[in-house]
């Protein structure tokens, strides 16, 4: 493996950690189950594709304006989501790829099957981008957007967030706003997807319609869930650990969906919240190695999480 | 002026009937106990003042202003603070997050200052800290709420509501699902909540318990009120001792022996 192929996976993997990320504070902060993180990096791969080639903009511009895009389309989708029991939503989401995918498709401004290519790379003054340097901004980008969830974490904003996924009803009657949070998390969440999307634009060099659908935003979810819902490190790890599978064994390429897809499934019936997230097996496992008590006890000795919260009227 | 009065409220679900015109007034200060029967519609009246549950008919005004239209956000930040029959803890929150959230209110929640760090709300420290030792939940403090028992997520959720200094509490079965001898702390917790001249109603489903604490108590039986008065009257009213106490009597002695026989525990 030449060090230059390393580093293209690497970048790879920080786009991914960006869009696990970001995802982590709609779905494992917020609890809404959302399918259309790849969707968000369609929105914002396209329109740096098209600002930069089209308009002849500088990668450092396209950045605010793909974060804004697919801000706005977060709004679009949280809206909604408003609207909608969590199984709907969820179903929703995973319809908002197809409806991405097909404008970037039928829309001739966007290039259709084609898409955009020859994009430009970056610079900076007469420096061209070479793949050692969209490391440095990935990373970069990572770091913001690790900080903000870090931040975010510690907000009353943060706070509320979990409180909503927790119990809608008690939030409400708290005094947290439901809606105008929920529409926050998702409109945050998407923009931060947006980020990944300028960088992805120029990296790749070139977009096209099929690259962003549904698939991509199941193998980010899959991320997610294998990492660990809420919580940063699990996010990133399940970008490293999911991200660099495909190149570490690559028969898994040819079967990544397949893969991806099974993991999802797995994780869901065996590990919700993820390796590393609540009720971590690793961590648990950990704990009784280790002398150090790191795991928690998950006996039920709460009322746990069945179906009995929702009370007679 | 009267801090609640409802007016010929009327709650339909499809063909059935909840509350079927009802009138109360709660003055400030008081303490109403309301109790009645399963399907009475206790927990709908409590829905429809805490902003939940919009009425079919008739009027609302919460300190002298129609509640029409406001969502339980709204009356959380116009002063109605309320805890569930079923204990609705933040799970994945911290008990004192949880106190803390109840803290934040309006100012906090509805504001730019939702993104500022919580640690920075020092001011709010003292009163949660107050909260937690009231409660005492004070060793549980940084436990998640997930991990409580039932006694003592009900009395973190009276902890959450208390938190807001809401002008009316509504206590929906504060002590469903706790035993006899959670019971007396639990009505010394209630009972203090009442200083600071807070307005308390009180859903109860153990009869004792609901009249021992109120200076007025209203009777429900299918959605209409049949009794309303201070405690001794309603105790011996004829019409609730038919309606309402007789089966009650007979559902205490259920549960008495339930409580005998170990592991069960009526809610």
């Amino acid at each position: 493996m030449s060090l230059d192929y390393l580093i293209v996976v690497l970048v790879t993997i920080s786009i991914y950690a960006i869009l696990v990320v970001s995802l982590n504070i709609v779905v494992g902060y917020a609890g809404q189950p959302n399918l259309a993180q790849g969707a968000f990096l369609g929105i914002g791969a396209y329109f740096a594709a098209v600002l930069s080639v089209r308009y002849g903009w500088s990668f450092w511009w396209t950045i605010p304006a793909a974060v804004g895009a697919a801000g706005v389309a977060g709004f679009v989708l949280g809206a909604i989501s408003l609207r909608l029991r969590e199984d709907f939503l969820a179903v929703t989401t995973i319809g908002l790829n197809f409806v991405v995918v097909a404008i970037f498709q039928y829309v001739p401004f966007f290039g259709g099957a084609v898409g955009v290519y020859a994009i430009p790379l970056p610079s900076i003054g007469d420096h061209q981008f070479g793949n050692a340097d969209f490391l440095a901004v990935g990373l970069g980008m990572l770091a913001v957007v690790v900080g903000i969830s870090w931040y975010l974490e510690r907000t009353w904003f943060g706070a509320a967030l979990l409180a909503i996924k927790d119990d809608e009803t008690a939030a409400a009657a708290t005094g947290i706003p439901v809606a105008p949070y929920k529409i926050g998390a998702f409109v945050l969440s998407s923009a931060l997807a947006g980020l990944a999307g300028a960088l992805y634009a120029p990296f790749i060099s070139a977009v096209t319609p099929t690259s962003f659908g549904f698939s991509e935003s199941v193998v980010i979810l899959a991320m997610l869930m294998f990492g660990g819902l809420g919580v940063i490190g699990g996010a990133i790890a399940g970008a490293v650990v999911l991200g660099a599978l495909p190149e570490v064994f690559r028969f898994i390429s040819d079967y990544r969906l397949l893969a991806f897809g099974s993991i999802l499934v797995f994780m869901l019936r065996f590990q919700p919240q993820g390796l590393f997230g609540e009720h971590s097996a690793v961590l648990a496992t950990i704990g009784r190695v280790v002398p150090r008590r790191l795991g928690r006890r998950d006996a039920g000795s709460g009322p746990g999480r069945g179906p009995a919260s929702d009370g007679p009227a | 002026m009267a801090l609640l009065e409802i007016d010929a409220l009327v709650v339909r679900f499809g063909g059935l009937t909840a509350l079927d015109g009802i009138d109360l007034t709660v003055e400030a200060g008081e303490f109403v106990s309301i109790i009645g029967p399963n399907g009475a519609g206790k927990t709908t009246l409590f829905n429809v003042i805490a902003g939940a549950q919009p009425p079919s008919r008739g009027q609302v005004r919460f300190d002298g202003r129609s509640i029409r239209g406001f969502g339980t956000t709204r009356m959380s930040y116009l002063g109605v603070s309320r805890t569930f029959q079923v204990a609705r803890p933040f799970r994945s929150l911290s008990v004192r997050e949880n106190v803390r959230l109840g803290a934040a209110g309006r100012q906090t929640l509805a504001s730019a200052r939702t993104l500022a760090p919580r640690r920075r709300a020092t001011d709010m420290t003292r009163r949660v800290d107050e909260l937690l030792a009231l409660t005492d939940l004070e060793r549980k403090a940084d436990h998640k709420a997930a991990e409580l028992n039932i006694g003592e997520l009900r009395r973190l959720e009276l902890a959450r509501a208390l938190a807001a200094e809401p002008r009316l509490l509504l206590l929906d079965e504060p002590a469903a699902g706790i035993g006899a001898d959670g019971m007396r702390p639990l009505a010394r917790l209630i009972a203090g909540s009442r200083e600071h001249g807070l307005t308390v109603l009180l859903v109860e489903h153990h009869v004792g318990f609901a009249l021992s604490l109120c200076d007025r108590a209203v009777v429900l039986d299918a959605g209409r009120v049949i009794a309303d008065g201070p405690p001794d009257a309603v105790r011996t009213d004829p019409l609730v001792v038919n309606a309402y106490l007789g089966r009650a009597a007979s559902a205490q002695a259920q549960v008495a022996r339930a409580a005998a026989a170990p592991g069960s525990v009526a809610t």
